[in-house]
């Protein structure tokens, strides 16, 4: 209603929470696990956009327009875009620096970044511009008292929950989640403990990007319009919702991001300029009151 | 005095405006490469100054373009909206220009203390996402102050900046970060890279000096968006963001992190090449009818940037300096 | 003897963890004052207090009769107390020689405008700060290294190096975090000597945390001796030595 927090506006807030939550979860896997702010980790997103755009227009010959299998083509396709070029940026430009001072890393990773930007927006095929991103399954409004939710909620929320529960389930029950618990606690230990940590790296890469990419397909169906450097913004604030709830922390990330997600929505619906600044400016109180993030356990370096 | 021998710095800065002078004079040089010379000497001011934060101080700024946004916009709303000055005003329109330019340097300085406040307390790649954010931040504020023109930018500056004065502010700053590097001030940044814990209990007021590598930077990063401002007529938000800052960056760690020779040919070298690279591409894609675009140019900066950390992580002089660029110890080349 | 350094009720915790439980103790001036324990007995944690890395939870540190509780570690240097690192912790990537004036920055007169304008008063300076850590080098023996680059120095080197830097910020008291550590029994005995020197020409005192009994009994005037935070004993080397409690704590599952 006239007021500036209204049940729209949660609605709104809780699913662009949800597509900041898959691309969140990324940054503090690999952060948990190699300490890097992987930058091109938005871009990841952007690549599973864009594969789930080609998947759709190739596949839907095949396949009835709006049908939930094609939509499932789509979603494989983002994932393993977005999973695909993870592993291939970690092995290449990570690896090879893995034991070099961290700043190097960064460094790296935000040419990462800039290449994938870049590369994309100068292939012919591909282009610096929008595009309008086709609509993979019909668009329904379902009324809820005064509000209406559009199934896309629905399937934006459902999407983000079933790869999270999956990704719980695999990090508390899985020996690859063992593993990687005990590769982010001591990479040195779990060496000697007989895990492959490259191998848990890698899979780790392979898993965050992977939901970057289906966090890119989620985009493109809500806010229908794609183009090369449309990972920069959603993965700046992703890593600062990833910050907020502990960065390294998986159910940290999570709720930072739905904070994040409803922050900024009542933000930008107070003040366009708010909205736009909402974010740094919680990175920044974070990071000067409680560095750790919310649920981030104090890291003592030893003296 | 054996140990303090006569800077060489100053004899080969002068040869080299000669030169340029005389070539310029006699038309060897046509605008279009003064201007490249020029441009190039506005980045020797934004690297070597970044370079003070990153490289000597070991902070990790990313938000180096947002303190050269601040220099453009206020040294611009001074000359062209304060003022309302041109050069054909003659020796009162420079004076006003360069207090403007001054100012911007100040208030740029200003903001760099506030960034740097973050930098007690954060560290490494931390840091960097907080200068990249207020970097950002500058940005979206500028661009919603409808007095400089918001989105459009501050348009019609008047063209001051011309190869003398920018020759002279990228010297002077030269001068005045190689000086304070050798001194006792420039010893207390170095050991804050090497090592901040041993510092603080060596006696350095940690706290103090890294505000202080911040504010010295970013004065220095303002002089420089004031002169571009002015060379270029135009304050554009866009023109100092992230990738500006990133590029910047480039350069510094091509030249080499701690290096002030490293960066000032990283600047002239990417410059050039960036200008190369730009007539490279337009001739490629108006012979072969293909649609090959300018993206072009920032694919192979990334993947320069890539290779560099990847295959010489020190950059092209490592932390070494041009014997000309030395005051101290005659021994002490690539020592610091 | 009065005190220039004491503790008083001195505790710290690391979460649940009592790394440092109700110290209290006196280091007399002039003396050399040594801390003994076993491994994460809380020495090092001990140092970081006094030097203001760690604020305590509870309890007090008095510098020359001054509460110094509390304040910012640079502050504390600037006020006498000086330490060197169990790992070291040198600038690798300066000189020697800069390595040692860094720690003679805070006493320096010029300002930034006047080392910006290398004035001739700053140029003076500069060459008197340069021939006092010159001096440093050579009581540590190690002035033809001073133009090296402080990571290409061997080990042994470096150890004097950090005592050199500490020595440099003119300290009333001197701490060493396990000098001797890695050290050969030749290298040992002429740190021995080197201790007791720069004690006496700098008229500092030295407080040493040792793990090295042999150190520890050969040039300490007064120990103390910790056990998992807790003191044990605290005296003359000859008594603490004898005692049953220090003996099964310490040196009984040490065997030393
Ligand atoms: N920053 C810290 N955070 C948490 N616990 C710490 C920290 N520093 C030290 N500790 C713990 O406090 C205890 C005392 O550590 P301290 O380093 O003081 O021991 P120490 O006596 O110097 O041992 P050593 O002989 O190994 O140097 C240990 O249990 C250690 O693990
Ligand atoms: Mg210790």
């Amino acid at each position: 209603m006239g007021s500036i927090v209204n049940t729209q506006q949660i609605i709104n807030g809780l699913q662009v929470g949800s597509i900041y939550a898959l691309i969140a979860l990324g940054y503090t896997m690999v952060y948990g696990i190699v300490r890097l702010i992987n930058f091109a980790h938005g871009d990841f997103f952007m690549l599973g956009a864009y594969a789930a755009y080609a998947a759709f227009y190739l596949f839907n010959t095949w396949f009835a327009k709006g049908s939930g299998i094609l939509a499932f083509i789509v979603l494989l396709a983002s994932m393993a875009a977005g999973g695909g070029v993870a592993l291939l940026s970690n092995r290449f430009a990570y690896k090879p620096l893995r034991y070099k001072p961290k700043l190097s890393s960064l460094i790296t990773a935000i040419g990462v970044s800039m290449f994938l930007e870049y590369f994309f927006s100068a292939l012919p095929a591909i282009g610096p511009s929008f595009r309008a991103f086709p609509t993979v399954l019909p668009k329904r409004q379902i009324p809820i008292g005064q509000a209406t939710i559009s199934n896309y909620v629905v399937i934006d929320l459902a999407v983000a929950a079933i790869l999270m529960i999956g990704l719980t389930l695999l990090v508390k029950k899985s020996s690859l989640g063992k593993a990687m618990r005990a590769v982010s606690q001591d990479k040195d230990a779990a060496r000697l403990m007989g895990i492959d940590v490259e191998k848990v790296i890698g899979w780790t890469f392979l898993i965050g990007g992977a939901f970057a990419g289906a966090a890119g397909l989620l985009s493109g169906m809500t806010y229908p319009r794609i183009f090369p450097y449309m990972g920069i913004q959603p993965g700046l604030k992703a890593f600062i919702a990833a910050v907020l709830g502990g960065i390294g922390n998986i159910p940290g990330a999570v709720l930072g991001a739905y904070i994040m997600g409803l922050a900024e929505t009542f933000a930008s619906a107070y003040n366009s300029l708010l909205g736009e600044g909402i974010a740094f400016a919680i990175l920044i109180v974070v990071l000067l009151v409680r560095p750790r993030g919310i649920l981030g356990e104090k890291i003592a370096d030893k003296i | 005095m054996k140990h303090f021998r006569t800077p060489k710095l100053s004899l080969y800065a002068l040869a080299f405006y000669a030169l340029i002078m005389a070539l310029s004079l006699t038309g060897l040089i046509n605008g279009y490469i003064q201007h490249i010379i020029n441009q190039s000497l506005i980045y020797v001011i934004l690297a070597v100054s970044l370079n003070l934060i990153n490289g000597i101080t070991g902070q990790f700024s990313l938000g180096h373009m947002g303190f050269a946004a601040v220099g453009a916009y206020v040294s611009g709303a001074i000359t062209t909206l304060v003022f309302k000055v041109s050069p054909e005003a003659g020796f009162a329109g420079y004076a006003v220009f360069v207090g403007g330019i001054v100012a911007g340097g100040l208030a740029a300085a200003l903001v760099g203390v506030l960034i740097g406040f973050p930098s007690l307390r954060l560290k490494g790649d931390y840091l960097a996402i907080v200068t990249l954010g207020f970097g950002e931040i500058i940005k979206t504020v500028l661009n919603n102050i409808p007095a400089v023109g918001g989105p459009r930018g501050l348009l019609g500056i008047p063209k001051f900046s011309n190869f003398s004065f920018i020759f002279a502010a990228a010297f002077l700053t030269l001068v005045v970060i190689r000086n304070l590097v050798e001194s006792s001030h420039g010893r207390a940044l170095v050991s804050i890279r090497e090592n901040e814990l041993a510092a603080e209990l060596a006696g350095v007021d940690t706290t103090r000096y890294k505000v202080l590598a911040f504010a010295v930077g970013a004065f220095f990063a303002g002089i420089a968006g004031g002169l571009f401002g002015h060379l270029l007529q135009i304050a554009h938000p866009t023109q100092y963001g992230f990738m500006g800052s990133v590029l910047v960056l480039i350069m510094v760690y091509t030249g080499g992190v701690g290096s002030l020779t490293g960066s000032v040919i990283a600047a002239f070298a990417l410059t050039f090449m960036s200008e190369g690279l730009r007539i490279v591409i337009d001739s490629l894609a108006e012979a072969t009818s293909l649609p090959i675009g300018g993206e072009w140019r920032m694919v192979i900066y990334a993947l320069l940037l890539v290779f560099i950390m990847l295959f010489r992580t020190e950059g092209l002089m490592g932390t070494k300096e041009a014997r000309f660029l030395v005051i101290g110890d005659p021994a002490k080349e690539g020592t610091r | 003897m009065s005190a220039i350094l004491s503790i008083q009720g001195m505790s710290h915790y690391f979460g649940g963890l009592k790394a440092v439980s109700g110290f209290s103790f006196d280091v007399p001036e002039g003396a050399i004052y040594g801390l003994i324990g076993p491994n994460g007995s809380g020495k090092t944690t001990t140092f970081n207090l006094i030097t203001g890395i760690y604020r305590p939870t509870e309890g007090k540190i008095l510098l020359g009769g001054q509460d110094i509780t509390g304040w910012k570690p640079y502050k504390i240097v600037h006020k006498g107390i000086a330490r060197t690192f169990q790992n070291l912790r040198i600038f690798g990537n300066m000189t020697a020689l800069d390595n040692i004036r860094v720690a003679r920055h805070y006493n320096v007169r010029s300002g930034l405008l006047s080392s910006v304008l290398r004035t001739p008063s700053f140029l003076r300076e500069e060459a008197e700060v340069r021939e006092e850590a010159m001096g440093l080098l050579a009581v540590m023996k190690l002035d033809g290294r001073a133009l090296e680059r402080a990571k290409n120095l061997p080990y042994g080197e470096l150890r004097r190096l950090e005592i050199a830097r500490a020595l440099a910020t003119k300290p009333k008291v001197l701490l060493l975090d396990e000098p001797a550590a890695g050290m050969n029994p030749k290298e040992v005995a002429d740190l021995m000597d080197l201790i007791r020197r720069v004690r006496d020409e700098f008229k500092v005192t030295v407080f040493l945390i040792e793990h090295h009994m042999k150190v520890v009994m050969g040039i300490c005037e007064r120990v103390k001796v910790i056990d998992f935070g807790e003191t044990i004993a605290e005296g003359l080397p000859e008594d603490v030595g004898k005692d049953p409690k220090v003996l099964e704590a310490y040196l009984g599952k040490r065997g030393a």
